[in-house]
């Protein structure tokens, strides 16, 4: 349903990503791993349209992307990110309706998706009137997580959402993004540096570093037929603090 | 949307009204704003008063406000003195005769009446008793006391044509000469402390301190007749007015107008009263009602509250706009932050003078210069506030598909808002202050007991208008505080 040719981008002299191709299955989780600075951030940038390559091109259901479209396709996607991205003037459940109130929905039909997206995220529903500010880190990921599903989008991107959490809370949001991920049967795209978080919820993992693909493949190809020697490298850079014991 | 159209068109009507709404005088007489200007004035405003026609005194700030006034058409006639209008105004380098200014000023279409007859110039005073006991009847005569301890109004020992150019013309010996202020020189003149000071020929305090004029034997002091300057079609549409004028013509001399203002600066007689003592004209129908303080001050409250209020609202309307345009295009804010700056570095009272050829005087072009004063703290406010929205926050609001007056309107605009308010604070604040040299182009407010206080050399009179402008500032300064603090706490809960 995404397909990305020959991507390259840069910030000023500083060369982001490098001929990047890559195809998103529908219907997928995708993982994309990497090291901090590697360019997998950017590249949900580059596929909401919110920066532009400066070489290769983006195909949306085998179409190249006009300028006119771009808000659609960025109201048909749902976008998580490191902290949220919450606006602190809105009350969660305002944060939430925010699009919706927006084109139009009813107070009923906002209600009722409302109803489902609480039920699912696992949200205290006595959150919903609070301020972003006064929510914890695991609550406000679970109100962004809300707000991305709230138009029920074809795809569903996921900025580290994890990345600022403490590991109790992260675990069990892990648990439940799994669990949500299953329910939905959403494609998505979900940016991560932690190898097990990533061999936890992805079908497919993209592992990149310094602005290129390295390998792409489900983890146990990665783990056990590494295409290159940065693979191996980072693959056991992470191992368990078990195997110290 | 609905309620911000309902006060934009409000705000503009109220201010069409006020320039409209001026109740005007058939006879509008303007006057500088010092005593004699005042009583000569109201001398001029007792003909039209008797033959029953309504009049209008305006009191400016300043020959340049008057002669603008008078040239726009805001004012029908003026006193002017014969000096200031050959130099400061006609630009010659010294004083003109009566015919050539009447040919000149002809050109501009504006009349002048013969002079009344006193030359109010520059004059060296010193005490009676000093005067006797050394023998001096005129400034040569200052040479025979080399040792006397002189003492002159700054601006006497600035001008070129004053202390300096004096002592060379008569060449004297003095060098003890000091700096002092107009009101401590004569002060310490009475008290003994100096020989002699610069004056005004008809300064009440010549009567009051009992001084003596010391003659200028060598011509040295330009002269300054006082003369009445009127538009030449109010001439033609009110002949006997002209006429009536033209009869005060030689009839007060330096020692009548000297009385006269010490009648109203030492005796506190109204100057409506003594110009009509001076004209023998007793009783008419206008007479002469005294405002209690909380008159006034309501009167002056309402004014200055309705300069701050519309030119702060026209500001609010126009910046904020202009000040989102600015942060989301740079170079329009380059284009729109150098043309408001150059406003902003004019001093407030050049720009309240430059805004008479376009709107006269009163209310309207105080209103504008007030305008145009507000606009720098707000259109920079909001601009800085729009742009130090947080990366994360405006990407945030792309992601969702927003528009960008969405985003303008539910995300930016909301985010910028504490920056915004503070604008208007800062504007508003110096608006109030601002607001009181309004009353020097006939705008009203707080400024006008100031002015009237400072002519008069009352403190009471001043304080009437300087403590209630302060407070004024003070109690916006906590509105717009409070207001900023709920903002804030709405956004950051």
């Amino acid at each position: 349903m995404l397909e990305l040719r020959n991507i390259s981008f840069s910030y000023g002299s500083i060369q982001v990503l490098n001929d990047i191709s890559l195809s998103i299955r529908k219907g997928c989780t995708t993982i994309i791993l990497g090291p901090s600075g590697c360019g997998k951030s950017t590249l949900l940038k580059l596929i909401l349209h919110l920066i532009r390559p400066q070489l290769g091109s983006i195909e949306v259901d085998g179409a190249p992307v006009a300028e006119k479209d771009i808000r659609a396709i960025r109201q048909r996607t749902g976008y998580v990110l490191q902290d949220g991205g919450l606006f602190p003037h809105f009350t969660a459940s305002r944060n939430v309706t925010l699009l919706a109130n927006e084109l139009g929905w009813t107070e009923e039909k906002q209600q009722a998706r409302m109803e489902v997206l609480t039920a699912l995220a696992r949200l205290d529903k006595g959150l919903l009137s609070k301020f972003p500010r006064t929510l914890s880190g695991g609550q406000r990921q679970r109100v962004g997580l809300m707000r991305a599903l709230m138009l029920d989008p074809d795809l569903l991107l996921l900025d580290e959402p994890l990345g600022s959490l403490d590991p109790l809370v992260r675990v069990d949001l892990q648990q439940d993004l799994k669990s949500i991920f299953g329910e939905l049967k959403k494609t998505v795209l979900l940016v991560t540096h932690d190898l097990g978080e990533a061999a936890y919820l992805g079908d497919e993992i993209i592992l990149m570093n310094e602005g290129r693909i390295l390998q792409q493949g489900p983890m146990r190809t990665l783990v056990d037929h590494p295409a290159d020697p940065f693979v191996t490298r980072f693959i056991h850079a992470q191992r368990t603090f078990l195997e110290h014991l | 949307m609905k309620i911000g159209s309902v006060i934009f068109c409000s705000i503009m009507m109220m201010a069409m009204q006020l320039s409209n709404g001026q109740t005007q005088g058939d006879v509008k007489v303007g006057s500088k704003q010092f005593t004699e200007s005042l009583i000569l004035a109201e001398i001029m405003r007792v003909s039209p008063t008797q033959r029953g026609l309504s009049s209008t005194r305006h009191d400016l700030g300043g020959t340049r406000v008057l002669w603008a006034a008078l040239l726009k058409g805001s004012i029908d006639a003026y006193p002017e003195y014969t000096g200031t209008l050959s130099m400061e105004i006609l630009g010659y380098k010294q004083g003109a005769t009566f015919e050539e200014l009447e040919k000149v000023l002809a050109t501009k279409g504006i009349g002048i009446v013969r002079p009344f007859g006193f030359n109010n110039t520059y004059a060296i005073g010193v005490t009676e008793k000093y005067a006797t006991a050394q023998q001096l009847e005129k400034i040569s005569d200052l040479r025979k006391v080399p040792n006397a301890e002189l003492a002159f109004s700054h601006e006497f020992i600035d001008r070129t044509d004053g202390w300096k150019a004096l002592q060379k013309r008569y060449n004297l010996p003095q060098v003890n000469v000091r700096g002092l202020d107009h009101d401590i020189a004569y002060r310490t003149l009475n008290e003994g402390q100096i020989a002699a000071t610069d004056l005004y020929s008809t300064d009440a305090e010549i009567e009051y301190y009992k001084l003596k004029v010391l003659k200028d034997d060598l011509l040295f002091f330009p002269e300054y007749q006082a003369v009445i300057l009127y538009r030449m079609d109010f001439g033609k549409k009110h002949p006997e007015i002209i006429e009536d004028w033209n009869q005060f013509a030689g009839k007060i001399d330096e020692s009548l107008m000297s009385l006269m203002n010490a009648d109203v600066k030492v005796r506190k007689i109204s100057e409506v009263e003594v110009a009509r003592g001076f004209v023998g004209w007793v009783g008419g129908s206008e007479s002469v009602v005294r405002d209690t303080v909380w008159t006034r001050f309501f009167k002056n409250l309402k004014d200055h509250l309705t300069l701050v209020f519309v030119s702060l609202s026209l500001a609010i309307v126009i910046a904020v706009p202009l000040g989102i345009i600015c942060a989301k295009f740079d170079r329009v804010g380059h284009v729109v932050f150098a043309g408001v700056g150059i406003v902003q570095v004019i001093p407030a009272l050049a720009l309240l003078v430059l805004m008479l050829p376009f709107f006269g005087i009163g209310r309207t072009p105080a209103i504008a210069a007030l305008f145009l004063y507000s606009l720098l703290p707000i259109i920079r406010n909001t601009a800085t506030g729009i742009k130090s929205i947080e990366a994360s926050l405006s990407e945030s609001a792309d992601s969702l598909g927003l528009s960008w007056w969405q985003k303008l309107r539910l995300i930016e605009f909301p985010l910028a808002l504490p920056s915004v308010i503070t604008g208007i604070k800062i504007s508003a604040v110096i608006n109030v202050g601002t607001a009181t040299l309004g009353a020097i182009i006939g705008a009203g407010g707080f400024g006008q007991p100031i002015l009237t206080g400072i002519r008069l050399d009352d403190l009471r009179i001043i304080l009437e208008g300087a403590v209630p402008a302060a407070g004024l500032a003070v109690i916006v300064d906590l509105i717009f505080t409070g207001l900023e603090k709920t903002i804030h706490l709405r956004i950051r809960r």
